[in-house]
């Protein structure tokens, strides 16, 4: 099940070709690219649940958000320090899967997937109420360009090359989770949890340890669109987040290295580049090519290419 | 003390309003999950359609005739996209619940798109019908007429449902289609008319729901992600697929609404992810669900 390129070293390859893109993009393009990025691994991560475990989370949006706000906050208020900040959203991305897995992970079927949906909803409503902290519903703005080794990384190719730099770490981690006896114990729950009860295995801890490493590679998503954006607002949190990314998963193809991230790079396309030349109308975009996927290309468009190549 | 006693009978009242519309709203989507196993994500998008057609049709202050028409075009129009999900979700039989749940999430994404585009990104506010925007004198307090009309109308509806489901023929059939969808259609009779059925008038209530719901919440872009997820507390804690377990979770949901802003406005959305975390991990199907066969 576990699709991986042709070869080892596709992946580097990959990570190589990518870094070159920022080289022939403009400012703007840069910028895209690395908010595709973030958008990405967020889509990634969300996979280790949706793909891997067969936990369908409709409250991904949290731990990213939660990471985007940790580290917007940490730029704010104590160090310009970019990867400080990405430690920051990793851990609070982390804390709020661990609190909300602890529950949610007890529930399956749709039953977790409402039970992620009122998670994506508290944390939203918490965005909002938590001035002190978020700026309620006016986000938490004038986050300052992060640094890396003391230079300020406001050029935006610069920027997308950073953000690649920390997508690649949380791709590797992935990756490594999903190779390791972790993310095969993860591939057994999802195809049959009593069996592997049966084997002795503490499923509840097995997915709420996927649970968590989501949450934290999603978390530094979030830092990474935050370092981005300069700028974390609560729909950074909640449906509008969590929704696009499942949407992403599903569009890309569940359960295969490259799919989500693929998927994130069409939905970001469609929603922020596309969308203002539709008039506004990028979600009803979205929403269509959604439909089309989950009616007439079960698996997502990732299965396309094996069909096609078989 | 008396005082206290008597903000706390306010709330009381306002529970009982928001649990009332809570109600007509999450129990079309329980008996619709509890029959075809669809979680419909779209429910809280056919909400906000009834609440966009209460203005559409009223404007801020609507005369009765146009009340009534939102509603007589909320209920039509409701029960012809309940009948077309239907149709949509019965093709994807086959496949897994969870394909079913994103087919409706975003046919969700399409529908709550086009709203905005026809309504605008404002926020409606919308006044009761003549004669039921006063407010009368209750224990001291003054207390809209609107709120108490609510009140009623869900008795009754309630009251009506369950005389339907429970004593009828019809609710007999849908009984036994909840139950064992297989025996009935082994008996002869062609479920697949029951479930549209079902569909059809679940979402004529939810849209009916909206239109009643517009005195209270308006209409507004984002409206539709609110109400859904307060239905589908309502349907956790009540149980999929059980008009009783519906009654009882709206009303439960309602209270903690409505005193949790009263009295820990801050808090209200921890209570509420509380109490739903706290029937899953004692009762995982619900206060009343009945522990049918394999569902996922």
């Amino acid at each position: 099940m576990i699709a991986r390129g042709p070869g080892r070293a596709a992946p580097y390859a990959a990570i190589l070709a990518l870094a070159a893109l920022p080289l022939v993009l403009g400012d703007y393009g840069a910028t895209t690219f690395a908010r595709m990025l973030a958008f990405a691994l967020a889509a990634a991560s969300l996979d280790l649940l949706v793909g891997t475990t067969g936990l369908p989370s409709l409250g991904h949006g949290a731990c990213v958000g939660a990471g985007a706000y940790a580290a917007g906050w940490i730029a704010v208020h104590v160090t310009r320090s970019g990867p400080v900040a990405l430690g920051a959203a990793i851990a609070a991305g982390a804390l709020i899967a661990l609190v909300a897995g602890s529950v949610a992970v007890r529930a399956r079927g749709v039953f977790f997937l409402m039970l992620t949906l009122a998670l994506g909803e508290i944390v939203e409503q918490l965005a909002h109420s938590w001035r002190s902290v978020t700026g309620g519903s006016d986000g938490l703005y004038g986050i300052p360009a992060a640094q890396l080794a003391g230079i300020p990384l406001a050029e935006p190719r610069l920027l997308a090359w950073y953000v690649l730099g920390g997508f690649a770490a949380g791709m590797a981690v992935l990756g490594w989770v999903t190779g390791s006896p972790l993310g095969a114990a993860l591939r057994g729950i999802r195809d049959n949890e009593a069996r592997m009860r049966a084997l002795g295995y503490p499923t509840y801890r097995y997915k709420l340890a996927g649970f968590v490493i989501a949450g934290g590679i999603g978390g530094l998503a979030g830092g990474m669109l935050a370092a981005q954006q300069r700028l974390v607002t609560p729909a950074d949190v909640g449906f509008a987040t969590s929704v696009p990314l499942l949407v992403a998963v599903i569009v890309g193809g569940e359960a295969t290295a490259w799919g989500p991230c693929a998927g994130a790079a069409i939905v970001v396309a469609i929603r922020d580049v596309l969308g203002p030349s539709l008039g506004g109308h990028g979600a009803l975009v979205l929403g269509a090519v959604f439909v089309a996927v989950v009616f007439a290309v079960p698996g997502g468009l990732s299965r396309i290419g094996r069909r096609v190549a078989r | 003390m008396f005082a206290a006693l008597d903000v706390h009978a306010i709330s009381l009242l306002n529970g009982l309003a928001i649990g009332s519309l809570l109600f007509i709203l999450a129990v079309g989507l329980s008996l619709i999950f509890g029959m075809m196993d669809v979680l419909n994500l779209a429910h809280g998008v056919l909400f906000l359609a009834g609440a966009y057609v209460a203005w559409w049709l009223g404007g801020p202050s609507p005369s009765w005739a146009g009340f009534a028409a939102a509603l007589a075009v909320a209920s039509a129009g409701g029960a012809l996209s309940g009948a077309g999900l239907a149709l949509l979700v019965a093709r994807l039989a086959r496949r897994s619940h969870l394909d079913q749940a994103l087919l409706t999430l975003g046919l969700t994404l399409i529908a709550a798109d086009a709203l905005s585009a026809v309504f605008g990104d404002d926020v409606h506010a919308i006044n009761p019908p003549p004669g039921l925007g006063s407010s009368v004198a209750v224990l001291g307090h003054a207390y809209p007429v609107y709120r108490l009309a609510l009140i009623g109308l869900g008795a009754a509806l309630a009251a009506a449902l369950h005389a339907v489901v429970d004593r009828t023929q019809l609710g007999a059939l849908i009984r036994a289609t909840v139950a064992d969808r297989e025996m009935v259609a082994a008996i002869g009779v062609d479920e697949r008319r029951v479930k549209l059925g079902v569909f059809a008038a679940g979402a004529a209530l939810a849209a009916i729901a909206g239109v009643l719901g517009a005195p209270v919440y308006g209409a507004r872009p984002g409206l539709d992600g609110t109400v859904l997820i307060l239905a589908l507390v309502v349907v956790v804690i009540g149980g999929l697929g059980s008009v009783r377990g519906a009654l009882i979770g709206a009303l439960v949901i309602g209270q903690i609404e409505s005193l949790g802003r009263a009295v820990l406005a801050d808090l209200a959305s921890f209570v509420l992810f509380g109490a739903l975390a706290m029937v899953l991990i004692v009762r995982p199907r619900g206060l009343f669900g009945a522990p049918t066969g394999a569902r996922s």
